[in-house]
């Protein structure tokens, strides 16, 4: 393994490293991947603790592998300890930021969580949670929307569009199982189809 | 604190043991490629049946105008209606700990095939399906409008609008949950009685 930066962080560094993902976690209200930038300029621009491509490659690994998006903070910090030196340094990399990203937004949620369950028959707690629902729909319906469009240019790219609007219909009509789609998707694509 | 205990919902299928809510969760976060949330709708709502449509948008509210991973969020506060903190923080270990382990050996193979048309092509591929299974997955939740307090013109008119604003427009998704996530709110406060 020869990582593109030799990096030598000490405690504080780390320290500082967890203290910033401490404080993402608060500001990521809609998810982390809305403080990327943040975090771009933190590790890449600020400190250089990642490179430019380390970094859009944590993004892209995570996006490609199952399991949840906000594995792409692990990555970063897996790269940052690679950087360092050791997979080692890598394994506390992961748990520096994960446990950073995690720990405030976990807690309060739960908090939140269980207020609002313990008051679910208040008026403003029902207020809120059937009043949000148009907007939740229209965030995922949105989201697909971005997904499948992102980067795509509509004249050589319809194939793809086109197999997004048939998967989504079928899942949405039928109750296939989602990893016969996913396995379609991933042989067309292996085969240069879509 | 969360656990159920009305006669009526002690009858509905739920987790059997933490065991059960850690592999359920493990499970549905391995079938997430470039996001897990629609994953959980299918497994939740369809499969499983732990929740009703009208609960999983409600608790997905809570999930995501709170800070960190909307679909974290919502996974511990699934597992903490069941089995409180210990059900939170088993279901949280479920989404994590696998999927972190095989990102991680990912990206330790992703540098020798990330040239490789064909794994690039069914990447492409299977992040199209992704795209449409969250489309699809908004879609059914637009079915529990019907039996919104407001009128079906108000609430899709809004999911409209939000659409218009999130992909169309590019605004900020924060305005979108403020505007028309408040007006909902308000207006459904004002239509639900006392």
């Amino acid at each position: 393994m020869n990582p593109p930066l030799h990096l030598v962080l000490d405690w504080s560094d780390w320290i500082h490293l967890f203290a910033e993902y401490l404080t993402l976690s608060l500001m990521s209200i809609g998810g982390a991947i809305s403080t990327t930038a943040e975090m771009h300029r933190f590790l890449v621009e600020q400190h250089h603790w990642l490179t430019q491509t380390q970094f859009n490659d944590s993004i892209a690994i995570a996006q490609a592998a199952p399991g949840p998006n906000i594995l792409f903070v692990a990555l970063m910090g897996w790269n940052v300890g690679l950087n360092a030196g050791s997979m080692t340094a890598g394994l506390l990399g992961v748990l520096v930021t994960m446990i950073g990203i995690m720990l405030p937004s976990t807690t309060l949620t739960y908090l939140a969580a269980r207020w609002s369950h313990q008051n679910r028959d208040l008026r403003a707690v029902r207020a809120f949670k059937q009043g949000m629902a148009p907007i939740v729909i229209a965030l995922l319906i949105s989201t697909s929307i971005l997904l499948g469009s992102a980067h795509h240019d509509p004249a050589t790219d319809w194939p793809l569009w086109l197999l997004s609007v048939l998967a989504g219909v079928v899942i949405w009509r039928t109750r296939i199982h989602l990893l016969w789609l996913l396995a379609l998707g991933a042989v067309l694509g292996c085969f240069g189809l879509v | 604190m969360m656990h159920m205990n009305s006669a009526t919902e002690l009858e509905r299928p739920q987790p059997s043991s933490l065991k059960d809510l850690f592999w359920s969760f493990t499970k549905l976060a391995l079938q997430g490629f470039g996001g897990v949330l629609a994953v959980v709708q299918l497994e939740m709502v369809e499969r499983k049946r732990w929740l009703t449509q009208e609960e999983f948008i409600e608790e997905w509210a809570v999930a995501q105008i709170m800070p960190g991973p909307n679909v974290i969020n919502l996974s511990m506060m699934i597992g903490g209606r069941y089995f409180g903190l210990r059900g939170a923080m088993t279901a949280l270990a479920g989404m994590l700990a696998l999927p972190m382990v095989l990102v991680l050996l990912l990206a330790l193979v992703y540098a020798h095939y990330a040239d490789h048309p064909a794994l690039h092509g069914a990447l492409r591929g299977m992040a199209a399906v992704s795209a449409g299974l969250i489309g699809a997955t908004g879609m059914k939740m637009a079915g529990t409008l019907k039996k919104h307090p407001l009128p079906m013109t108000v609430t899709v008119g809004s999911a409209l609008l939000g659409i218009v604003f999130v992909a169309v427009l590019h605004w900020p998704m924060i305005y979108s949950l403020v505007t028309i996530g408040g007006l909902g709110c308000v207006m459904t406060y004002r239509k639900l009685s006392p």
